[in-house]
């Protein structure tokens, strides 16, 4: 039996007086597609953030491919991780936003090359070529050339996620990443997420309020209410026959809020 | 009535103003690296280097330009260090300039936004590469209408090394008036020249700023 590529062990996290998660363990195995759903507040876009070292935690662990996301071994003893520690594992992770956070000085080509070049030091000319392969696959190698603020939401974060791509993540997170979209922009995005799910075997984690992409796009569905897993399997179960009395109140309000399932 | 030859009386007037245009441009170019490195000092993650850089600004905006020429010219010298009277100005004129520029800096790079921060840490730059690549490129825009304006300041405020014998355009227009007992020809002089130096600085920073932020809504060159 292969090892879960993610392996979070009993973590809380708390800002200020509010607890956000408590004691909260979970696993993902190597290429699953995971969904996680919820309520705002619920703490599922702070899981990802704390996968993306962009929050700490306050106690607990995570094992992320084998290594401590936010300790490292000294002497035989669990100590924080320091910068160069956190380094070495954000190099296995991506993330994608909600609001893209492309950076706009850089055209659409260079956003795509700034890290591969300097994080890997990866010649120019061959980040170059392997960003017009992604931009090719999100489709937009014509749009290389333009400035972000020219782009429509829904090819900004077409940009946003070849740019994580770049990097070649073994886990990819996606942070409600069509919320902040038109309507009418919003089937571009999820089309290429289908594609790079059917084409890699990458690991991925997804917030959404996308019910019906969630169920086509996942292979497992947590719902997490109050900074806990209420719920949890397949997007069939999860959607179709939800046992827990949340989970189905909680479904019921997306649809009566027009969202499809 | 005597005829005044007042050619070289301008010469001299015009003797002034490049001493005022060296004090200003090499204070400038002094200013622009201490507001730079304690503007940067006030952002990082070391806290001794924090203070260091809070000291620095907090001296020289509480204390005098006078005050801080007097002891760059007449005090160093007690501690072993004598300086020329155009390094004690420019020395003075930069760092009193700096530490407001500093904060001009700091400003700028904390108006850039979180979104753009985590972006970095997404794409696992470093600190000082997220500084030199994301951050600083967008700061630098938001600072230049403010550093014009210190540029501007710092220009009027070379007037004061007269006191510490440097013969810059205020201190010649007093020597021209006290020759000649006009008062009204050296000082219309000098106010024309002051104004066009101010003038090219503003006009300088508005072509740069035009410059800087041009690729923030076009396409590339």
């Amino acid at each position: 039996m292969t090892a879960p590529i993610i392996r979070i062990d009993n973590i809380t996290k708390s800002f200020g007086r509010l607890t956000v998660l408590d004691g909260l363990s979970m696993n993902v195995m190597p290429g699953e597609k995971l969904a996680l759903i919820g309520p705002s507040g619920s703490g599922k876009t702070t899981i990802l953030r704390i996968l993306m070292t962009l929050e700490h935690i306050n106690g607990g662990q995570i094992e992320v491919d084998g290594g401590q996301l936010f300790h490292m071994e000294k002497a035989g003893a669990l100590v924080p991780a320091d910068e160069r520690h956190l380094h070495t594992m954000r190099e296995k992770i991506g993330m994608v936003f909600q609001h893209f956070n492309l950076f706009p000085h850089k055209c659409v080509l260079d956003n795509v090359t700034l890290a591969p070049m300097l994080t890997k030091g990866v010649p120019r000319a061959d980040a170059e070529k392997n960003a017009m392969v992604l931009l090719d696959m999100v489709g937009l190698a014509d749009k290389a050339k333009s400035m972000p603020s020219q782009l429509s939401g829904g090819q900004k974060q077409r940009v946003a996620i070849a740019r994580a791509l770049a990097l070649s993540p073994k886990i990819m997170l996606f942070d409600e990443v069509t919320s902040a979209l038109d309507p009418e922009l919003v089937e571009e995005v999820l089309n290429v997420m289908r594609k790079l799910a059917e084409e890699t075997d990458m690991t991925m984690l997804l917030v959404t309020h996308e019910m019906g992409f969630a169920h086509d796009f996942a292979d497992r569905v947590l719902f997490f209410d109050r900074g806990k897993i209420v719920e949890e399997g397949k997007p069939d179960d999860i959607f179709s026959h939800p046992k827990q009395e949340r989970t189905q109140a909680f479904l019921r309000k997306i649809i009566a809020a027009g969202h499809r399932v | 009535m005597i005829m005044i030859d007042w050619s070289g009386y301008i010469g001299l007037i015009l003797q002034g103003a490049l001493v005022t245009l060296q004090l200003t441009v090499m204070g400038c170019a002094l200013a622009v690296v201490a507001a730079f490195a304690a503007g940067l000092g006030r952002v990082s993650r070391f806290m001794a280097i924090r203070m260091l850089a809070t000291t620095y600004i907090e001296f020289f905006r509480g204390t005098s330009i006078f005050v801080q020429l007097f002891w760059a010219y007449f005090v160093l010298p007690f501690a072993g260090i004598t300086l020329s009277p155009m390094q004690a100005g420019v020395l003075a004129l930069g760092l009193n300039v700096g530490a407001y520029g500093a904060e001009v800096v700091r400003g700028a790079i904390k108006a850039i936004g979180r979104e753009q921060r985590e972006a970095c840490v997404a794409l696992n730059l470093t600190r000082r590469q997220a500084m030199r690549h994301v951050i600083l490129p967008q700061a630098l825009p938001l600072m230049l209408p403010t550093f014009g304006n210190n540029a501007i300041e710092l220009l009027k405020g070379t007037a004061v090394v007269s006191l510490i014998s440097l013969n810059d355009m205020t201190f010649q227009a007093q020597v021209v008036r006290a020759q000649t007992g006009s008062t009204l020809i050296p000082f219309v002089t000098i106010l024309v020249l002051y104004f066009a130096m101010a003038w090219v600085i503003s006009r300088g920073m508005r072509w740069l700023e035009h410059r800087v932020t041009r690729g923030l809504d076009g396409v590339r060159a």
